[in-house]
């Protein structure tokens, strides 16, 4: 049965690869590469009780954590053109 | 019980891959960034929901239930903060939303 869902969440990992490769503006590589990380945070608690070894829902946490901040840091690279500084105009004044 | 159990866990196993499915069914298909971020929602939150839910179930009462609803729980925070953060960005990139053509002009 775990194995079902884990083909299952291949197939979804496929047509969002699809969707990153096709994807005609950055935002939607962006997105169909968040939409495949939170498919592998998946993937890899059911790996865990495929194999009969449950810590790998440790790897689970930690990858989520990781494709959180990768998200944020590639659209902040790519609104800001610079990971460490603010808009023109920006509301928060200059630093 | 175990049965119980077991019928219990599959069920939210099948509805979570039902969901995660139809979520990236709409990443492929939807017209344009917006939509899509639509349907990316719904598989973090319905689609992961189930499907940790349903292995916590399996888990039983144990420190590997707790362990898979607190990753559920962070992709419940990350979620919303990561698709807020890609509208805005696109938003700000000038990248238009997709609006339905008006009667005359569809074929």
């Amino acid at each position: 049965m775990f194995a079902v869902a884990a083909a299952g969440i291949l197939v979804a990992m496929a047509m969002a690869m699809a969707r990153a490769l096709l994807g005609p503006t950055v935002f939607d590589r962006v997105l169909a590469l968040n939409t495949v990380g939170t498919k592998t945070v998946i993937l890899l608690a059911v790996i865990g009780f495929l194999t009969g070894r449950p810590d790998w829902v440790d790897l689970s946490l930690v990858y989520a954590l990781i494709n959180f901040i990768g998200t944020i840091a590639v659209l902040k690279f790519f609104e800001y053109g610079d990971l460490g500084r603010q808009r023109p105009g920006s509301r928060e004044g200059n630093r | 019980m175990s049965l119980v159990a077991d019928i219990l866990s599959w069920t939210c196993i099948l509805a979570g891959l039902f969901f995660v499915l139809v979520g990236t069914l709409g990443v492929l298909r939807m017209p344009d960034v917006y939509c899509r971020l639509h349907a990316a929602g719904m598989t973090d939150t319905m689609g992961a929901g189930f499907l940790f839910l349903g292995m916590s179930i399996q888990a039983g009462w144990s420190l590997l239930a707790v362990r898979l609803l607190l990753v559920y729980g962070f992709l419940l925070f990350t979620s919303p903060i990561g698709t807020h953060a890609l509208a805005r960005t696109a938003l700000f990139a000038k990248v238009e939303p997709y609006r339905v053509p008006p009667p005359g002009d569809r074929v």
